[in-house]
């Protein structure tokens, strides 16, 4: 069933819709836990729309296996994806920095507070991003220090590659899963793939992790694939920033999630003006890439790629190596 | 630090503003990135003025240009005093201004939300640290800053409610108003923030617009700056005293929000005292030309802030008063 969240006027002949799909099972006793599935908060992040598509497939073939209520968001900023705009058109603003947003606040305000409103009460919440469109990002959850206890365990049976737990950060005080998480709703941030694009492989892989998590939360019977057990890492010493050293534009000499020795090359920084190589950047300890560079133009800064040290890959990195062989 | 010293004649006397770059980052296709500052007088760092940072940040922009033109002139007058140190930095962002874009033209990030920066970061990070290194450490910093919402505002001086915040010295600026914002989450990235935290007494100047000159708002805004300069003794300058300020917290002003979307008409502009109940605005049906709503203001008052552009949506805070006491 399609319902409204909530909706508003524009100036010229038109109503801004936020809209669900409510999927529940044909008898229901009344006490059913309820799956969020939202996304689309940033215009250029595609990633989660097919995630919302085949999961409501997946469930619907198998109706007599639902034990609760699957609320699927596929679009909570509607004109930014329609316009190919990040954040909400018209206001240049970042719609993950308006929340928990306020009931008589403006336009924006009114939106993030509706759609705070309807989440509420979840039993868990997924919040599916695509990193943006610079960037490649392997299936991971990332998850404040302040609510890691509590998250930690839903996320690991999502089947992401990885957690990352961060630190916390004011700034991110203002984002859906961080209002969500501080008022009881436990929310998970998937960052998986690349904006502007629809990875498929990505989408199957965590389709098949929200089915699993439905299966240990009681809401779903149906038989469900066994999930690969996700590196965790706590530690910010686990993980090297790759920055470009110098303006130009990046090619890379390997591929996303590849296990790399210290020293090996991941991809230089070339100006194509003066056919010459300006930069080579360089693993600069073992790990495992699990961002890296899409979008090729690069300034002094940008980010080439983060990797994970190889102690906090721990089995991850063997089983890895093995299958490069 | 590069710096080109700039030594000419200007009134029969020897100038010496230096022209310095701050930061700079070399370019692919484009000139190099980068961030020039003016600096007058040498000693103590007494006060640092920064204008635009987003790509429409015209108005910002207009106002250094006016303030570097001024003090060069003051200076080669003598009127400044020894062992005091101005820094102009006009634009922390030509990059944005001369592609017309309002954030950073390769990933549409915001300089003033990556306060106070990380060297070894992201483009807009580096950008950040490199101008906060060399802005640091004044007595007073002063930003020429502009809202998220197209509008105009009635001059002021704002300041963030950090717990540093001093308003009797904002007063010095004689502006009409010293605003004391309620500290928000993503307010902490911000210049004016964490020039405070970094125990720089910070003040962002707001004049009336921001994508176009407004002559008449820059000279108030100059005004007052050299006002407060000439108060805390880094120059002397015979100008008038400005206003009394009204010190007003953000959060008592008093908005008028539409309730439908549509065509804006606005029958006041900012500045204007209106009376509970009168008449401040008409929202008209965009294809049929019919009023649909009519604003009326809630209390006595003086509009403080105005919606800037011809449409709005609906639930947007279009005015925004300050309430008129006797």
């Amino acid at each position: 069933m399609i319902e409204m969240v909530t909706s508003i006027a524009l100036p010229a002949d038109e109503t801004l819709f936020i809209k669900k799909q409510r999927i529940e099972p044909k008898k229901k006793n009344g006490g059913e836990k309820r799956i969020s599935i939202v996304t689309g908060i940033h215009g250029d992040e595609l990633e989660g729309q097919y995630v919302c598509f085949e999961l409501a497939r997946r469930i619907r073939r198998r109706m007599e296996c639902l034990q609760g209520i699957v609320d699927i968001y596929p679009a909570l900023n509607p004109l930014g994806i329609d316009s190919v705009t990040r954040g909400i058109p018209a206001f240049d603003l970042d719609m993950n920095r308006l929340f928990p947003g306020c009931q008589d606040g403006n336009m924006t305000e009114y939106l993030a507070s509706r759609i705070i409103q309807d989440l509420s009460g979840s039993a868990v919440v997924l919040d599916i991003h695509a990193s943006n469109i610079y960037l490649t990002e392997i299936p991971q959850i990332r998850v404040n220090e302040l609510h890691e206890r509590e998250l930690v365990p839903l996320a690991a049976q999502t089947g992401v590659d990885f957690i990352w737990v961060h630190g916390a950060s004011t700034v991110l005080e203002s984002t859906l899963a961080y209002s969500l998480n501080s008022t009881g709703t436990p929310t998970l941030v998937v960052e998986m793939g690349v904006g502007m694009r629809i990875t498929k492989s990505y989408g199957d892989q965590l389709v098949d992790g929200i089915l699993h998590l439905m299966k240990k939360l009681g809401l779903w019977t149906g038989e469900t694939t066994a999930v690969r057990k996700p590196v965790i890492s706590k530690n910010p010493d686990d993980v090297a920033y790759l920055n470009a050293a110098t303006g130009g534009i990046f090619v890379p000499a390997v591929k996303h999630w590849e296990c790399l020795h210290k020293g090996q090359l991941i991809g230089r920084i070339i100006d194509p003006l003066s056919g010459t190589v300006v930069d080579e950047v360089a693993a600069p300890m073992d790990g495992i890439l699990f961002t890296i560079r899409e979008y090729p133009v690069v300034d002094e800064g940008s980010l080439i790629g983060r990797l994970l040290c190889k102690k906090a890959c721990g089995e991850r990195w063997e089983e890895e190596s093995q299958l490069r062989i | 630090m590069l710096r080109a010293y700039l030594r000419k004649k200007s009134f029969g006397m020897e100038e010496k503003m230096k022209k310095i770059i701050v930061y700079d980052i070399k370019g692919l296709y484009r000139d190099n990135f980068r961030v020039t500052g003016y600096e007058f007088g040498e000693g103590e760092k007494a006060v640092c003025i920064v204008g635009s940072m987003r790509g429409n940040e015209v108005q910002q922009l207009y106002c250094c240009s006016q303030l570097v033109r001024k003090l060069k002139q003051m200076e080669a007058e003598g009127k400044l005093t020894k062992g005091q140190k101005i820094l102009v930095i006009p634009c922390a962002n030509p990059y944005s201004v001369n592609t017309q874009k309002r954030f950073w033209p390769v990933d549409n990030t915001d300089i003033n939300r990556m306060f106070p920066g990380y060297s070894l970061g992201e483009t807009t990070q580096r950008i950040a640290a490199g101008v906060f290194q060399e802005i640091s450490e004044y007595r007073f910093g002063i930003q020429f800053t502009s809202f998220y919402m197209p509008g105009e505002f009635m001059p002021h001086v704002r300041m963030m409610s950090t717990g540093f915040e001093d308003t009797e010295t904002a007063k010095q600026f004689g502006m009409p108003y010293v605003v004391l914002r309620q500290v928000r989450p993503y307010d902490t990235t911000t210049l004016n923030y964490n020039w405070q935290i970094w125990e720089t007494q910070a003040f962002s100047m707001y004049t009336t617009t921001t994508t176009r000159v407004d002559k008449q708002s820059a000279r108030e805004a100059l005004r007052g700056i050299l006002t407060f300069m000439q108060k805390q003794g880094i120059l002397k300058y015979r100008g008038h005293d400005g206003y009394v300020s009204l010190v007003v917290k953000d959060v008592d002003m008093v908005p008028v929000r539409t309730g439908r979307a549509g065509l804006f008409d606005s029958l006041v502009e900012v500045g204007t005292e209106v009376e509970r109940g009168q008449i401040l605005a008409r929202i008209m049906d965009a294809y049929e030309g019919e009023v649909i709503e009519e604003l009326y203001a809630p209390v006595d008052g003086i509009v403080f802030f105005m919606h800037g552009e011809p449409l709005t949506y609906s639930n947007t805070a279009v005015f925004k008063l300050v309430v008129r006491t006797e």
